[in-house]
């Protein structure tokens, strides 16, 4: 039953019994539909999970089935954090490292935004600094990280430093995008409405540049954070990272976890700020 | 001379094309505009007139000829007319009450001041109570007000306006019609307004210029004798009809000559240009001007 469908579509009428036997009998089925559990049974879950996995550790540990050498366990990781927190310096390497990034993220966000925003001023200039801009962010920064230790020192601002270093591009690039993104009929009709181009800034340019500025914060708290771990591995008196590193160099693993457990918290609960602060502003920002 | 509120001399407009060949977007185009008068610009897509509105507005300054207001070259100067589109370009982030004072922001006004000034004005033409509302939550109609209020309110004596209503639908387009009709004869401001739909010219215009394409310019001018105000139902006057007809027929014509439309039969009362589904006959060549990309 091979139709010749190609030839003479118009002339011909098509058989369209020809296809029939092709088909098989029709099979009604049901929609696929997956019952979704509540939320509580949701964390339930989530909590059973995490608690299987910390007992299991401790069990496999106790019972030799991994080296607790390398793994430690969970128990001994608790006594360490007790002892990190009551006569360690935990305080001063939290507040190090919060500082250190919150300043490298500050510093590198706004500087970033700002040299984005200056591209909309001139089109030359965009042009003449765009391909260094772009060739600066293909640099792996951290690679660039004992160098800017030498230069800053092995104190706060080199952290510093180095989480600007990984931010600034990212800021400067995505604003330049959103920059590239204004809309040509506002601005068209802002100089028709005889607007000045300080005034096309700020009333346009500044205003629709802004959600783009601020999508961006989240990865940024992230890549500071990196920045001054990254510092303080190479080189710090202060730090969870110098903390990290000095607890395997000294085969503390249990300290390893415990600063590295310190360390996520301080993340998550950075990261959990920007989200929410991030939230507040595109609420104002956009509609 | 000196009469007329707004006038253009021999506007002309050569494009470079991506080919590197020079393109006429206008050709010579000239007329001028009482003070008050509403005129309409119809014509075929490609006919220049967006060329025409940039060049007064002062976004292109026009390879020759010139744009006289109130007896003043201004030919490349912003900041003069009120200027709306077929978007409504009303800024996201701003209330509809900011939006609408954006001219008078621009122009230096306080924006406590401006808004006072506004917020009856929001009233009286059917904005009240949208005032602190997002344009994102208005409908297409109210937002076309707001921007028109927003060109209205720049207080400039002149407004251009570009298909305003064209992405409207029936219904909404017959009622700012009426509206902009109210607004026009209240404010008192020439208003020069370009659209497709030849009811909607002849329904609002004093005069209708009808252009042709490639090269863009004037074909004929047209005055509309119908007395204002003018009540809905005149459209089914036959003064009303023969007007229609005769810009239709001229747009035909057009269209005709240039080869790239089927006759327009009597049940086709649109000015766009029809697809171009025929090649064009050899006559159509015999128009093109030297410059033209052929």
């Amino acid at each position: 039953m091979n139709t010749p469908v190609t030839t003479s579509l118009a002339q011909t009428p098509l058989p369209v019994s020809a296809a029939k036997p092709l088909l098989q009998a029709r099979a009604a089925r049901r929609l696929p539909q997956e019952r979704r559990w509540s939320t509580p049974v949701i964390v339930l879950a989530q909590c059973a999970l995490l608690i299987g996995g910390v007992l299991a550790w401790e069990l496999s540990a106790r019972q030799g089935w991994i080296d607790s050498f390398f793994w430690s366990q969970p128990s001994k990781i608790q006594e360490v954090l007790m002892v990190f927190f009551t006569q360690g310096d935990a305080w001063i390497d939290i507040s190090f490292t919060f500082r250190a990034t919150l300043a490298g993220f500050i510093i590198g966000t706004t500087l970033g935004t700002l040299i984005g925003l200056s591209f909309w001023w001139s089109g030359n200039y965009a042009a003449i600094v765009q391909p260094f801009i772009v060739c600066f962010e293909s640099i792996p920064k951290l690679a660039l990280a004992p160098l800017i230790i030498l230069v800053f020192g092995i104190g706060l601002p080199s952290k510093i430093a180095i989480g600007v270093a990984l931010t600034v591009v990212v800021s400067a690039l995505t604003t330049f995008a959103g920059v590239k993104s204004v809309d040509r009929d506002l601005e068209r009709l802002m100089y028709a409405l005889g607007a000045s181009r300080w005034q096309v800034f700020c009333k346009l340019v500044v205003p629709s540049v802004l959600p783009w500025g601020i999508s961006v914060l989240r990865v940024n708290i992230g890549l500071a954070l990196t920045g001054s771990i990254v510092g303080e591995f190479i080189s710090s008196q202060h730090g969870l990272g110098r903390a990290i590193l000095y607890a395997g160099q000294t085969y503390e693993i249990a300290l390893v976890w415990v600063a590295v457990l310190v360390l996520s918290t301080l993340s998550i609960l950075m990261y959990v700020a920007v989200a929410h602060i991030e939230r507040v502003l595109m609420k104002h920002v956009k509609r | 001379m000196s009469t007329a509120k707004i006038e253009l001399r021999g506007v002309t407009h050569d494009f470079v094309t991506g080919e590197g060949q020079l393109f006429r977007a206008l050709d010579n185009v000239g007329f001028s505009v009482s003070p008050g008068r509403f005129i309409s610009l119809i014509g075929p897509s490609g006919c220049g007139k967006s060329t025409i509105f940039n060049a007064i507005a002062g976004l292109q300054t026009p390879s020759a000829g010139s744009i006289i207001i109130d007896g003043r070259e201004v030919t490349g100067m912003i900041g003069l007319v009120g200027y709306m589109l077929q978007k409504d370009l009303l800024f996201p982030w701003r209330t509809v009450l900011d939006n609408v004072v954006l001219g008078m922001e621009i122009r230096g006004v306080k924006v406590r001041e401006a808004r006072e000034y506004a917020r009856p004005f929001l009233a009286r033409y059917g904005l009240g109570g949208f005032e602190d509302q997002y344009p994102a939550a208005l409908s297409g109609g109210m937002r076309q007000r707001a921007a028109l209020l927003r060109t209205l309110l720049f207080d400039s004596e002149i407004i251009l306006l570009d298909e305003p209503f064209g992405a409207l639908d029936a219904q909404t387009r017959a009622r700012m019609q009426e509206w902009l009709l109210q607004i026009w004869s209240d404010f008192g401001k020439t208003v020069i307004f370009v659209t497709h739909d030849v009811e909607e010219a002849v329904y609002l215009s004093d005069e209708i210029y009808v252009m042709a394409a490639r090269p863009g310019r004037i074909r004929a001018r047209l005055d509309v004798p119908l007395a204002r105000p003018r009540p809905r139902h005149i459209t089914l006057e036959p003064a009303f009809a023969r007007m229609k007809e005769r810009c239709l027929a001229l747009l035909d014509e057009e269209a005709l000559t240039r080869g790239d439309a089927p006759p327009l039969g009597a049940q086709a009362p649109s000015a766009e240009p029809a697809l171009a589904i025929e090649p064009p006959p050899p006559s159509a060549q015999r128009l093109s001007t030297p410059g033209l990309a052929a």
